[in-house]
């Protein structure tokens, strides 16, 4: 939904990380998405592409890796990935759990030449 | 030239949470309660800080951070009460962030409130992960919007301090089962507490202000 702001966090991060690194080109950013974090990739591409222009990034791979919602039983601690209609404990059937995966938004790794 | 792996392991709005500790350690200093309102649009975020400010203006300073995508109708309605209160056009953007909050803050009288209620723009997936530096998240669902909410954004479930139910005096139109929305809700969020309102007709809503009271006494009292 912002990947605008998603895109220009995630830019300056990468052109700060390689300035501390005295490197003098990004060739690929690795970022780890979760489901339940609403990022289109498709997105983060396409403005990446725009921003990224007149850096040392231009031209840069963006790698994404999507993450799963998987979620805890607070009663049996069995962790599930729950489905559309029913997000209660597949093993115990409780139906308070709790969010262990899926909200991920962060940079894993920057590759620089 | 041999390619190098740095490892980060950042968030990426970790520039956006630094920024909402420091907005937090602004309003701790003046000790002004401030609630994030989320719904997504036309839940009753306005109606329920319209219902607020009139039950509670003679007691509390209340101040207020409207966040639109374009409009002042919201910030209007908001200051013929007259109550300070900041309107923040996001441009067509989806949430509010901690940088716009800021600012907003350098226009509040803080020093003379007590209370301190954003609304968010009406979405209900980005508003999430975007803190502002708030001490509560308020969440509004409403009726209309069906009881299978709590599964289709998790996240902001799990993530909420108080759910409002509101616009139960619709109930008898509706096929909305209330104990299912209220499990599925406790499911993912053991500590959340339910109010559920009507902004229409009043019900409910008591206990939301003794509720927004003594958080705002707590937050003196600290
Ligand atoms: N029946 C009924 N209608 C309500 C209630 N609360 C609000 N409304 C109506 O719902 C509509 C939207 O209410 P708002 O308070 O403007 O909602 P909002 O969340 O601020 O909307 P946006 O700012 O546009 O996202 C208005 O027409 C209100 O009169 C309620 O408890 N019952
Ligand atoms: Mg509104
Ligand atoms: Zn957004
Ligand atoms: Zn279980």
């Amino acid at each position: 939904m912002h990947e605008y702001s998603i895109t220009e966090s995630m830019l300056s991060m990468a052109l700060e990380k390689a300035n501390e690194a005295n490197a003098s080109r990004i060739t690929r950013i690795n970022l780890v998405t979760g489901e339940l974090s609403g990022v289109v990739s498709e997105c983060v591409q396409f403005y990446f592409e725009h921003i990224s222009k007149d850096t040392i990034a231009s031209g840069a791979e963006l790698s994404f890796e999507m993450k799963p919602t998987r979620v805890r039983c607070r009663r049996c601690e069995a962790v599930f990935s729950p489905n559309n209609h029913d997000w209660s404990c597949p093993d115990c059937h409780e139906a308070g759990i709790e969010i262990v995966s899926g909200r991920e938004c962060y940079m894993e790794s920057i590759e620089v030449e | 030239m041999t390619v190098k792996v740095i490892t980060v392991g950042e968030d990426i709005l970790g520039a956006n949470e630094e920024k909402a500790k420091a907005n937090k350690s602004r309003l701790d200093k003046h000790e002004v309660l401030t609630v994030n309102m989320m719904s997504s649009p036309g839940a009753g975020k306005t109606s329920l800080i319209m219902s607020t400010i009139h039950r509670m203006k003679e007691k509390v300073r209340i101040a207020v951070i409207e966040g639109d995508v374009a409009s002042s109708v919201d910030a209007d309605k908001v200051s013929e009460q007259g109550i300070p209160v900041v309107q923040i056009n996001t441009a067509g953007g989806c949430h509010l962030d901690a940088n716009m909050v800021e600012s907003a803050l350098n226009s509040l009288p803080l020093e003379d409130t007590d209370l301190l209620l954003i609304e968010n723009v009406g979405n209900l997936i980005c508003p999430n992960a975007f803190v502002l530096g708030e001490d509560r998240r308020v969440m509004i669902s409403s009726l209309p919007e069906g009881d299978d909410k709590p599964l289709k954004y998790p996240a902001m479930f799990a993530d909420t301090d108080v759910v409002l139910l509101n616009k139960i005096d619709l109930q008898p139109h509706l096929d909305f089962n209330t104990d299912a929305f209220k499990k599925m809700v406790t499911g993912l969020n053991s500590d959340v507490i339910i109010f559920p309102v009507s902004c229409k007709t009043g019900e409910g809503l008591e206990a939301w202000f003794s509720w927004l009271e003594s958080a705002v006494k707590g937050k003196k009292d600290r």
